[in-house]
């Protein structure tokens, strides 16, 4: 095979056996890598019923045919499992390094299933597998582990790994690659945790191999020459100041800033948590560029130094999402505190956005007299910086208070009665974008596979960016950005980024990359195509189409571990109250009026189900019947 | 006046394209492990510093190969320290020999690989986003490193200015 490597490896933790298999030459056709080949055999091989921490569920790393390439940000791989924050089926997305070291050792996909009956790491050294005791390092830190693993094998090897907060099993744990990459979302790191498994390491020295070089370099160059347009107005900003750089601020401008959980989208102290401030005053790269992943020209990575003895460290971030979750969500203007939390987070292992918004959940809850002081242990108003920071450390020990907070907001808010201040769909916290000011991207928190989640349809980029080189809006012709506040052309909108985004998240590139491309569509295509030699999608319309059957194969997976339509809904501050202030000011998300015409758009029926003739028409018959 | 690779370490991101260039180039494959030049990160510094040959004037290599395989080569404007495939022999003492580490060694040949700086179009500098690494002039090689040091010293003086 090229692009893709051909082999699968198969851990299975009960037992300490490890065996090779082929990858299904059909399985990558058509569902690509990553998100897709990932949603496949997941679906394939574990009862979507069973319990996310239980040994039945199956821990799933999957690169894509780009990872390992010089395509732009060919550095990606995703950790595809039941979440045990939702119940849904988990896509946890990351780059770094560790994805293409899997694919040098000669590798697609990694399926860990079972349960170990103690701590080990699995040591991949190209054809040499082996599960090794992990009890020395158990309950160390993430790069703590990191640096002992590869003390014990190979400093050149590339470690994923979980931190305490996995082994836990805190709810949103996240699995941390390369110094401070996160698989971050739904609590992918929990169930590595309840595997026993702390840490995967490898070194590869094979080659990926490209079936058509002229026509992938072609496509790659042209996807760097469209990307370089923007060189000015995208690209610097992001790598000189990174996501925290201009999105926090521009957030806050179209109003949108989730500030003191959701209660407004605009918050005063955001000239004290902004990029600007960052760059001149911790940043250790100053005027450099950013920190890269594998083959990224973006190059959004930060490193900083904190100074503030209160919250003082060295190190990854901060970056936009948890700067919102840190920042405006719990109403603490402090750099350096966010950046603290933040950083605690990749130490012990923890999701920044859930962690983030299930503090600015106890708070408001707090604020309310819903929850007591004695059950916190502390005074926790908005913008209390210093028992951010300590319950952020309590909740990866599980530690008093930090038990509760360890279950996520959703959790949390029921057991103080009133669950409607979480501000989560199927349970998992909002990114940073209150949808009342970003309909179609609330429309998509609503109905994406894994809950409430920003990155896996980007809706909001035909709106706040002004970034209007996507080909759906030129094959509309539309030249101007969709208004983020008419929610009427926002449920096509939602379905073909969602179906594209299925695309971009099996490919191996980096979304980022993706969206800073003008008209990336053809490129992405040509390179996957001419990467594996194999006519996976023929042309455009193939290749959203095949998007449409990864997002409807999720969609199968969470109908069969119980979703129903009442799920894709949005909590009631969304739908109710309208936002006080801002550009957005007086809107609420008008979903009851998308939401009918993006199933019909879909081909589901009113319950949100599949109907047979779009699973027919999807390939997907099989898995219909199952 | 000759041509050298150089790299500004003030733009490099370590984002490693220049690793899947080489190894396209030399190998046909995308492989790090085959790519004559290396990217090394640093965290405490943040900062990613690349190795490759030098084409060293007085090559350690060349000195020690007993097989007379490398030669130090003129060319149209630069010179490359070259290893001719059909000499060497395989001995890899010039590996033990280069102080900077960057022979490099290809088991499916059976013989040792160098930098060539693609005979005058290295593909690391065409793949390099930041432009932090650059084939020029080595005699202006470090104006613009010359410059930046300037700039820090103008700053000071605005500071003492009475």
């Amino acid at each position: 095979m090229c692009g893709w490597m051909g082999k699968i490896l198969r851990v299975n933790l009960t037992n300490g056996e490890i065996s090779k298999e082929d990858l299904s030459p059909e399985a990558a056709k058509n569902f690509v890598g990553g998100r897709g080949l990932g949603a496949k055999y997941l679906f394939d091989e574990v009862n979507p019923k069973v319990d996310a921490l239980s040994p039945e569920n199956k821990l799933l790393m999957v690169t894509g045919p780009l990872t390992g390439t010089a395509a732009p940000s060919g550095s990606r791989y995703m950790v595809v499992t039941k979440s045990p924050l939702t119940g849904a089926i988990a896509n946890s997305n990351s780059g770094g390094f560790f994805p293409a070291e899997l694919k040098f050792a000669g590798y697609d996909l990694i399926i860990f299933e079972g349960k170990a009956k103690k701590p080990v790491y699995l040591w991949i050294e190209n054809d040499k597998t082996e599960l090794r005791d992990a009890e020395a390092i158990w309950g160390k830190d993430t790069y703590t582990t990191q640096d002992r693993i590869k003390a014990e094998t190979d400093e050149n090897a590339k470690v994923a790994c979980i931190g305490p907060a996995g082994e836990n099993l805190v709810r949103f744990a996240c699995i941390i690659n390369d110094a401070g990459r996160a698989a971050g979302r739904s609590g992918v790191g929990a169930v590595m945790g309840s595997k026993n498994l702390k840490a995967v390491a490898v070194r590869g020295t094979k080659g990926v191999t490209i079936a058509n070089k002229e026509k992938f370099a072609n496509a790659a160059k042209t996807f760097i020459e469209n990307f370089r347009k923007h060189k000015a107005d995208w690209q610097d900003p992001f790598t000189y100041e990174g996501t925290i750089g201009i999105a926090i601020v521009a957030m806050n401008v179209v109003g949108v800033l989730p500030t003191r959980n959701c209660q407004t989208g605009v918050f005063e102290g955001i000239d004290k948590i902004s990029g600007s401030l960052f760059n001149t005053t911790f940043s250790r790269r100053k005027n450099r560029p950013g920190v890269a992943c594998f083959s990224c020209p973006l190059g959004c990575g930060r490193v900083g130094k904190f100074f503030d003895p209160e919250f003082a460290y060295e190190g990854d971030g901060p970056e936009y999402e948890s700067t919102g979750a840190f920042g405006s969500a719990c109403g603490v203007d402090n750099l350096a505190a966010v950046a603290k939390a933040a950083y605690i987070c990749n130490e012990m292992g923890m999701d920044t956005i859930t962690m983030g918004m299930t503090i600015a959940c106890a708070m408001e809850l707090f604020e309310k007299g819903y929850l007591p002081e004695k059950d916190v242990g502390m005074k926790l108003n908005f913008g209390n910086a210093k028992a951010m920071v300590e319950l952020v450390q309590k909740t990866a020990c599980k530690e008093g208070f930090g038990n509760i907070l360890a279950e996520g907001s959703y959790r949390l808010a029921e057991k103080y009665k009133h669950p409607e201040l979480s501000m989560s769909v199927k349970k998992q916290e909002f990114a940073m974008y209150d949808p009342r000011g970003l309909k179609g991207l609330g429309l998509s928190y609503a109905t994406v596979s894994r809950g409430a989640c920003h990155i896996r349809a980007e809706v909001h980029d035909l709106s706040v960016w002004g970034l209007y080189w996507f080909k759906i809006l030129k094959d509309r012709g539309i030249t101007k950005p969709l208004d983020p506040l008419a929610w009427k052309d926002q449920p096509w909108a939602a379905k073909e980024i969602q179906d594209w985004f299925c695309i971009i998240d099996s490919s191996g590139m980096c979304n980022f990359n993706i969206i800073s491309s003008d008209y990336p569509e053809e490129n992405v295509l040509a390179m996957i195509e001419a990467a594996t030699g194999i006519t996976c999608f023929g042309n455009y319309e193939g290749m959203m189409k095949t998007g449409e059957r990864i997002f409807n194969l999720e969609r199968l997976f969470n109908l069969r571990a119980g979703f129903t339509a009442k799920d894709d809904t949005l909590p009631p501050r969304m739908l109710k109250e309208p936002m006080p202030e801002g550009p957005a000011k007086g809107h609420v998300v008008e979903l009851d009026k998308m939401l009918p015409e993006y199933y019909k758009l879909r081909g589901w029926d009113e319950h949100g189900v599949p109907t047979p003739e779009k699973l027919t028409e999807l390939g997907l018959v099989q898995e219909r019947r199952k | 006046m000759s041509r050298i690779l150089f790299v500004d370490l003030e733009k490099c991101t370590g984002c490693r394209a220049c690793e899947l260039a080489c190894s396209m180039k030399h190998h046909g494959e995308y492989n790090p492990a085959k790519s004559r030049i290396t990217v090394f990160s640093f965290a405490p510094t943040a900062s990613f510093i690349p190795i490759f040959c030098m084409q060293c004037e007085e090559a350690w290599c060349r000195n020690i190969c007993p097989a007379g395989a490398i030669a130090k080569e003129e060319r149209d404007g630069f010179k490359i320290v070259k290893v001719s495939e059909g000499k060497c022999v395989g001995c890899k003492i010039c590996m033990l020999a280069c102080p900077f580490g960057d022979m490099g060694f290809v088991s499916e040949k059976q013989k040792v690989q160098k930098c060539d700086l693609c005979e005058g179009e290295p593909a690391c500098v065409d793949a390099c986003f930041y432009g932090a690494l650059q084939f020029k002039e080595a005699e202006i090689a470090n104006i613009p490193k010359k410059k930046a040091a300037a700039g820090r010293l103008s700053e000071s003086y605005k500071e003492v200015e009475v």
